[in-house]
């Protein structure tokens, strides 16, 4: 059969891949912290979930191992250390709010949602199977802390706009998170509503741009380039931080000033590598959606060890 | 038991394509991030300045295209059907269909093709919204060569097509010397019984489910109809009246070729129907395989409600 794998689809699913529940529930920063115990908590934190992440694409045989890889930093900071939501807060309306925009690094959020106590890590072993809630991308409809169904590109910061302007309408201080890749911020939708949240000036808006500067089959600037990036955020009424994307104590301190004093909203690009620290991943496009072979966990678990 | 070779639709396209822009300068090809996904790379190596990429733009995408309209060029616009067909509807309505530009949408890995990847990623409604909208041509081939001919065709035909094509293993399925032709179906086996009309990908099934029939003394006509818009109402008819009875068979809802095929049956010969396809559902999360198995989307399931006909 002439059927290549070259895409999204690798259907070999390798159950012996799973290690179940090596995934601790780590909770939030605990409060007192220090902050280098607050950064030192993250970091463990976005280690164990990029170990568990790869095993679970690799298992599942699908997952998009580049740009979850890069964002994990960013969804560990809003999840363990900014966001004021926990499973107990799931459903209260003043929660924060945190959409991931960029669905396809579902596997990711997943399992940031494990090792922060809202769903069981054993569920992370059903990551794609027959019935799962863990499908490919997040549904609303299937995990109670999954605020909004994405997967096409462009959906979430719109969505977040709404959620932002309930908020003021509520007369609330919850906040609302997105996060969105870079080369997502082609679709025209985003800027739309960047547009709208600017002219109203929803300073309890945050929006984060994974700048991984790779999408799923070039570099951005090869494509359709974004820059000058914060310049364009700038003049749509943002408030910008470029920040380190894999610098724990940097992404706190950029969330720290959400809402803005200036009563802007807030605008984070998180310069990141996709398929961050591992070596033969990392900045590479061929990893947008690879997944990788046994031999390749196992050298990156190694490198993850001594991250 | 012997196997059949398999074929991923998505070579017969590029090949066909990259062959036809070597003597038509005029053909190029609009992406959105989806080179690889559309198995565009032989295009771009070959013809790297007739390789538009807008980036994750769709909207955009499908409007450049009928920009290249008005400028004399037949742009192929490719990308995954599902963000093609549900994020520019407007655009292929008006930008395409209305202005009845020449222009060809390439919905890419149609279906449930994306599997685990779930409903988001499915184009399951894409039938029934394009065979809605006047003036465009809704191609579903059911194997290479009538991808292929698919390919040839839209590149002279001067109004908007959408062209569904398969990454699914295919077998061929069409007769040796066959020639597409839009709005014609093909009758892939004799019967008298029951009628099986199926498009696309599942032509195959509905073949095995002619074999399962036949092991029931059940003399099924298969139908592949490779064109929902516009559809054979001579051999839909003809079904209704020399069988009285007809399956419809998609990797769609069953709205799509469903629908058609019920509209022509029900005003001009009424007879019993059954629909194989995807009813008012997203699909849960599983592989193509599996979902293609539960929504019984495979012979069995459509042995079956021929039985059901028959029965009658
Ligand atoms: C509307 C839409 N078009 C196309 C795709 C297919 N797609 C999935 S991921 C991806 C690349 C995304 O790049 P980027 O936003 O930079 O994400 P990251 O690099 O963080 O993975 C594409 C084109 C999609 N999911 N949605
Ligand atoms: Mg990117």
């Amino acid at each position: 059969m002439n059927v290549e794998t070259d895409e999204d689809l690798v259907p070999a699913v390798d159950s012996a891949a799973h290690a179940v529940g090596d995934l601790p529930v780590m909770g939030r920063i605990p409060a007192g912290a220090s902050r280098d115990d607050a950064v030192a908590h993250l970091r463990e934190a976005a280690r164990l979930v990029r170990r568990r992440d790869i095993q679970m694409v690799r298992a599942a045989g699908l997952g998009h191992i580049g740009g979850e890889f890069s964002v994990i930093d960013t969804l560990v900071t809003l999840y363990l250390g900014v966001a004021n939501i926990s499973p107990e807060t799931v459903a209260d309306p003043e929660r924060d709010r945190i959409v991931l925009s960029k669905g396809h690094a579902a596997a990711a959020l997943y399992t940031t949602l494990a090792i922060a106590g809202f769903i069981p890590p054993q569920e992370l072993s059903t990551f794609m199977q027959p019935q799962a809630m863990l499908n490919g991308h997040p549904a609303r409809t299937k995990i109670d802390a999954v605020e909004a169904s994405t997967g096409p590109l462009g959906h979430g910061l719109p969505i977040a706009v709404g959620m932002a302007f309930a908020g003021r309408l509520d007369g609330s201080s919850r906040r609302t998170f997105v996060v969105t890749g870079d080369g997502e911020m082609q679709e025209g939708s985003n800027w739309e509503a960047l547009m709208t949240a600017g002219n109203h000036r929803l300073s309890n808006l945050c929006v984060v741009i994974d700048r991984n500067r790779l999408q799923q089959g070039a570099r951005v600037e090869d494509t359709n380039d974004l820059e000058p990036l914060t310049d364009k955020l700038r003049a749509f009424g943002f408030e910008v931080h470029d920040v380190d994307g894999h610098d724990h104590g940097a992404l706190l301190d950029a969330f720290a000033q959400v809402p803005s004093a200036s009563g802007k909203p807030t605008a984070v690009v998180a310069h990141t590598l996709k398929g961050h620290p591992i070596s033969f991943m990392s900045n590479n496009v061929a990893w947008h959606h690879k997944v990788p072979t046994q031999e390749q966990v196992e050298l990156a678990l190694t490198e993850l060890e001594k991250s | 038991m012997t196997t059949v070779p398999l074929f991923d639709c998505r070579d017969a396209w590029v090949d066909t394509l990259v062959e036809l822009a070597e003597s038509d300068d005029r053909i190029v090809a609009v992406v959105n991030d989806s080179v690889g996904s559309s198995k565009l790379g032989p295009f771009q190596d070959r013809f790297p300045d007739r390789l538009i990429n807008v980036g994750i733009a769709e909207q955009d995408m499908v409007g450049v295209g009928a920009g290249l309209a008005n400028g004399g060029k037949v742009a192929f616009v490719s990308a995954a059907a599902c963000f093609l067909t549900a994020r520019a509807m407007e655009q292929i309505k008006v930008d395409a269909a209305y202005s009845n530009n020449h222009m060809v949408l390439v919905g890419q890995s149609p279906g449930m093709a994306y599997g685990e990847l779930g409903p988001t990623h499915h184009s399951i409604e894409d039938l029934a919204w394009l065979r809605a909208i006047p003036g465009l041509t809704v191609i579903v081939p059911s194997d290479p060569e009538e991808t292929a001919q698919a390919v040839r065709w839209a590149a002279q035909h001067d109004g908007p097509v959408f062209l569904r094509v398969s990454r699914m293993g295919v077998p061929a399925v069409n007769p040796d010397g066959y020639t597409f032709v839009p709005g014609r179906a093909v009758t892939l086996r004799e019967g008298n019984d029951v009628t099986i009309i199926a498009t696309g990908t599942v032509v195959t099934r509905a073949l095995d489910a002619a074999r399962l029939l036949e092991q029931d003394g059940i003399d099924a006509r298969v139908l592949s109809m490779p064109t929902i818009k516009p559809l054979d109402h001579d051999a839909v008819l003809a079904a209704a009246r020399d069988t009285g009875g007809i399956v419809t068979v998609e990797e769609a809802l069953t709205s799509g070729l469903g629908g058609a095929v019920a509209e022509t049956v029900v005003r001009h010969a009424p007879v019993p129907m059954r629909f194989v396809g995807v009813s008012d559902a997203f699909a849960p999360t599983g592989s193509i395989g599996w979902l293609l198995d539960h929504f019984g989307i495979n012979a069995e399931g459509v042995a079956e409600a021929a039985r059901e006909l028959v029965a009658r």
